[in-house]
């Protein structure tokens, strides 16, 4: 049981965390209001969210600008993604 | 338990990853109408091209400029009846869900589904325009089948299986050249209102 749960990742706990993750590894970007109506969750908790998953290094962000609206597109990096996979696989593994 | 939790994080994860990956508001009612309509289109057409003929005294069908004209507009009526169809229901759809029906995994279907699409369109009118009446039932099948394929990765998985069900039906017709319009109809008529039963019966509207 120890071996199974060192495979699950403390970062994917949260719900919103993993919600994040799952929509950015199955698209090559989404900005922040497509995650916004995705997850339903407030401005101000979905930048938290997305905050940590940037200082683990999970996610990366681009700013532009629609206009003069700014518009940040975020994407998942490599070795988030690994992370991912190896985060729903110890689920998978555990619920056999 | 625990695990119960790990089980609704799996069953979150797989919704969130079809919610925004996917265009899934797209109805099977619409594919009903389409077909329907597409029959009547075929109906007629059938009747301007053929009938004509027992007075004029044609054996086979001909694309007078006159004709042809008729044609596109029964062709153009069709294709804006199912669009209109297909949009209404499909708008009522995502409501119902709680769904937006513009957003980043429509524009994505659209742009897919559009580009072999509208080559095909450009292709066809072009060899309309020279004469070539025969080859363009055919070749809308196979161009409307490719753009289905394309599309399919954006939507739902039934929709590829229609897309190559349409390009071999397109290439057999590409052989029988003449039953046009019959195979036209097997194709735009009664593929669509069987995979249109098909989705209703699997997603329900």
């Amino acid at each position: 049981m120890k071996e199974l749960l060192k495979d699950l990742n403390k970062a994917f706990e949260n719900k919103i965390r993993l919600g994040i993750m799952s929509g950015l590894v199955v698209n090559e970007y989404l900005d922040f209001n497509s995650l916004k109506e995705l997850l339903s969750v407030t401005d101000g908790n979905l930048a938290s969210h997305l905050k940590s998953l940037e200082k683990s290094g999970y996610i990366v962000f681009q700013k532009n600008f629609l206009g003069r609206k700014p518009n940040t597109k975020y994407s998942a990096t490599a070795e988030g993604k690994k992370a991912f996979v190896k985060h729903i696989k110890a689920i998978e593994k555990l619920l056999k | 338990m625990k695990k119960q939790k790990y089980i609704d994080d799996l069953n979150e994860i797989k919704d969130i990853m079809n919610r925004s990956s996917k265009f899934i508001s797209l109805s099977g009612l619409s594919g009903v109408f389409a077909g329907i309509f597409a029959l009547l289109g075929a109906y007629f057409a059938y009747r301007m091209v053929y009938m004509n003929q027992d007075y004029i005294g044609y054996e086979r069908a001909v694309a007078t400029n006159e004709n042809l004209t008729i044609l596109l507009i029964i062709a153009l009526i069709t294709l804006s009846l199912s669009i209109g169809v297909g949009i209404f229901l499909s708008t009522r759809k995502a409501k119902k869900n709680n769904q937006k029906i513009w957003d980043l995994q429509t524009k994505r279907l659209l742009i897919n589904l559009l580009i072999p699409l509208i080559t095909g369109g450009i292709f066809c009118l072009i060899l309309l325009f020279n004469g070539y009446v025969g080859i363009i039932a055919p070749l809308t099948l196979i161009f409307y089948g490719l753009a289905l394929v394309n599309a399919s990765k954006y939507t739902l998985k039934e929709v590829r299986s229609l897309g190559i069900a349409e390009i071999i039906l397109g290439l057999i017709a590409t052989y029988f050249i003449g039953y046009g319009l019959l195979f036209w109809s097997v194709g735009f008529g009664l593929l669509h209102i069987i995979y249109g039963i098909i989705m209703k019966t699997r997603y329900g509207s």
